[in-house]
């Protein structure tokens, strides 16, 4: 949110480009659409609750997917519940954004042989910009999501498609391992 | 090993002979319809041989002051697939009035067989009946409402046969990996 740390001088003036306060206002405000389909959607509602706090980089979920940013697939998304996701995607407006939580949405999960039921991955049926593995995520893990979605937002620019945007974030991403393997060597010194 | 087998058969729990016991009282009314008692240590049970009288059994098993086997605990559904047949398994308990349970068996014709609806006796049997069904493929006779209760209504096959092949595609969506 480097907008904010920007030192803002005693006129109350901002240089920026449009991009970038636009970008701002989109990822500082995610909505996403209230509906979970199986377990992970508790881990997702833990995340939104206090203890997560959702809220405090202004994501809150709405009950309408007409006024909804981002669609969060938590669960399980049976061959029935597949039309109706579609249905829901497009009502979203756009620019809309879908994260895909959790095994069973990614990929089928436990599901992928003998789950005759389920759609062995919901990107099957809709565009998805994120994936968050797990069987659920931890709330950390979908708040890690999140980010990236709002790096991706970050990415995007007028006359930008979301391609050249997924694009752009892929080049700029960093190998989490040695960020990981960093922080452990200063925990075990 | 058949000695085995009768010492093993006299010492039954207590549960089970309460079970033997009103499995004798069925026996003694419905004869040669229903089949040997079957002292199964977990939940022992007989099969209904003359498929077409299990509403009266049902009927009985029900009303009956000595049975009063006023709950279905379970239905569940079943593919032999070596004997060419489908079956239900239904628990019975008595609530309130006894303490005995039993498990009842029915089968039919696995190719177009069909086996009596006793939703009419026992109201829980309507919506199990339609799992049964769903997931099996069995008809049955007499039910107010036969439709899927879990998959689409226009779902290709029944999931649950051993032999159940999954379709390629719903409604344009690929459904196998």
């Amino acid at each position: 949110m480097g907008l904010l740390d920007a030192r803002i001088s005693n006129r109350n003036v901002l240089v920026t480009s449009v991009d970038n306060v636009m970008n701002w206002a989109r990822l500082s405000s995610l909505w996403p659409m209230g509906f979970g389909l199986a377990c992970c959607a508790i881990e997702m509602m833990a995340t939104n609750a206090s203890n997560y706090d959702l809220e405090r980089f202004g994501i809150f979920p709405r009950s309408s997917p007409r006024q909804s940013d981002l669609m969060i697939v938590a669960g399980t998304v049976t061959m029935k519940m597949a039309e109706r996701v579609i249905t829901l995607y497009e009502q979203m407006p756009e620019p809309r954004y879908v994260l895909s939580m959790g095994s069973c949405s990614n990929c089928g999960g436990p599901y992928w042989n003998h789950g005759y039921h389920v759609l062995k991955g919901v990107d099957r049926v809709i565009p998805v910009d994120v994936y968050v593995p797990g069987c659920p995520p931890r709330p950390e893990a979908l708040i890690g999501g999140l980010m990236k979605i709002q790096e991706l937002i970050r990415m995007e620019g007028i006359g930008l498609s979301r391609q050249d945007a997924l694009k752009k974030l892929a080049e700029k991403s960093v190998d989490p391992q040695q960020v990981i393997d960093q922080a452990r060597k200063v925990a075990t010194a | 090993m058949d000695k085995a087998m009768e010492e093993a058969g006299n010492i039954m729990s207590a549960m089970v002979q309460e079970s033997k016991a009103a499995y004798d009282i069925i026996r003694e009314r419905f004869g040669e319809a229903v089949s040997e008692f079957d002292a199964n240590p977990t939940m022992p049970f007989f099969e209904v041989l003359d498929t077409a009288r299990w509403v009266d059994i049902a009927l009985f098993m029900r009303d009956d002051a000595r049975l009063k086997f006023n709950c279905m605990a379970c239905l569940s559904g079943v593919d032999y697939l070596e004997e060419g047949k489908l079956g239900i398994v239904c628990n019975f308990e008595s609530i309130g009035q006894y303490t005995h349970r039993i498990a009842v068996k029915v089968k039919c014709q696995r190719d177009g067989g069909s086996i009596p609806s006793v939703s009419c006796v026992w109201h829980t049997a309507n919506w199990h009946e339609r799992e049964a069904y769903d997931m099996y493929g069995m008809v049955f006779d007499g039910h107010p409402d036969l439709r899927r209760i879990l998959c689409p209504e226009d779902w290709t096959g029944f999931p649950l046969r051993k032999d159940y092949q999954v379709q390629e595609t719903y409604h344009g969506i690929k459904v196998p990996y």
